[in-house]
């Protein structure tokens, strides 16, 4: 089995998000960025695949912009064997969406034949977790959203439990599917120093855009971009008549 | 590989892992050459040995804090329901139904 796994350049979950004063979009200049941690569950499930014999090949994929190298580095550096970076300037790869990248790993995958493709259930900074759903409608092929075990059920299939509200679903998916992981499904191994070095050797294909022939056209308009709104300050009250009247005052019990 | 070049290879090691330390990686970063400066009159190559096996004991902490403190920020902001309280729920509901 040929897993093609995708990865997607996000600013890194420790940084505080800043918007920027035009309200267009968040500040991404001189952030600290990295891989989706959910590309990253994706990412070592087909790892551990490839470790139990049950996969043959784990290629790493990202569409974006000059910088989403590194994180096929760190793909590389986290087990994969190829990288294959499908490329586009940093304007446009601002205004991706999951459709495009469906697109893309579409063509990909009907040029290179793989078996099964792993991504992340959303990324953490447009939230859509809709780039599987669309995918395995392009290809047509069976998903396994939210996965939180994956197992061998023998025959071409696999054997996947979903996390869904209130409870597990398990299904049997026929092989080739797509997958989508959840936080739940595994512990992502760490990128070591000396992984990082062996990698740098492994080979990373870089694909233009229009070699592909996806037009990537946005669909949307981002008309505004907030910050949420600052919860604002408690207060102390001197005693409980006090505390009972601001709560009359405010309506939150009758009088 | 040689003693000498294990343990540059080990304070390589740290050294890139704290780069991403949550307290700043300075206050990392000096704390590694205060810990490693400390035992370089070491000769044994048991204690040596020893002392490269706390590092990679080290590193391994460190790996399992790096891994925690993404899975807990993770958990916190797509799952607003916490596990604990959730088995907790489970269980009084479970014991109300024998009632």
């Amino acid at each position: 089995m040929k897993i093609l796994v995708g990865v997607k350049r996000v600013v890194d979950y420790a940084v505080k998000i800043r918007v920027k004063p035009d309200r267009s979009g968040v500040v991404t200049e001189g952030v600290q960025h990295s891989m989706n941690p959910f590309d990253e569950i994706a990412l070592e499930e087909a790892v551990k695949l490839k470790e139990k014999k049950l996969a043959t090949e784990v290629v790493a994929f990202s569409l974006g912009g000059p910088k989403s190298a590194e994180v096929l580095r760190t793909a590389l550096a986290k087990g994969a064997d190829k990288a294959v970076h499908v490329q586009v300037t940093d304007a446009e790869a601002g205004k991706l969406e999951s459709f495009h990248v469906a697109k893309a790993l579409q063509k990909i995958v009907e040029q290179e034949k793989f078996d099964a493709v792993f991504l992340g259930k959303q990324a953490i900074d447009d939230d859509s977790s809709q780039t599987a759903p669309i995918l395995a409608g392009l290809l047509e092929w069976p998903q396994a959203l939210y996965a939180s075990k994956v197992e061998d059920a023998g025959a071409g299939h696999m054997k996947v439990t979903r996390e869904i509200d209130g409870g597990l679903d398990t299904i049997k998916v026929k092989v080739p599917f797509v997958l989508s992981a959840d936080l739940r499904l595994n512990e992502p191994r760490y990128a070591t120093l000396p992984n990082i070095m062996k990698a740098k050797k492994k080979p990373l294909k870089n694909i233009p855009i229009k070699d592909l022939n996806v037009d990537i056209t946005p669909q949307t308009e981002t008309l505004e971009v907030t910050e949420p709104p600052v919860r604002q300050a408690g207060g102390f009250v001197d005693d409980v008549s006090a505390l009972v009247a601001k709560l009359k005052e405010k309506g939150f019990v009758k009088a | 590989m040689s003693l000498r070049s294990r343990v540059i290879d080990l304070y390589k090691n740290l050294y890139h892992m704290g780069k991403e330390y949550p307290g700043g990686s300075k206050w990392f970063h000096d704390r590694l050459k205060l810990a490693f400066s400390k035992n370089k009159e070491v000769q044994d190559s048991k204690q040596v040995e020893q002392l490269i096996a706390r590092g990679e004991f080290v590193v391994k902490e460190i790996e399992a804090l790096y891994s925690l403190r993404k899975y807990r920020a993770m958990k916190q902001r797509y799952y607003d329901k916490d596990e604990e309280v959730s088995i907790a729920t489970q269980k009084f509901e479970d014991s109300v139904k024998k009632l």
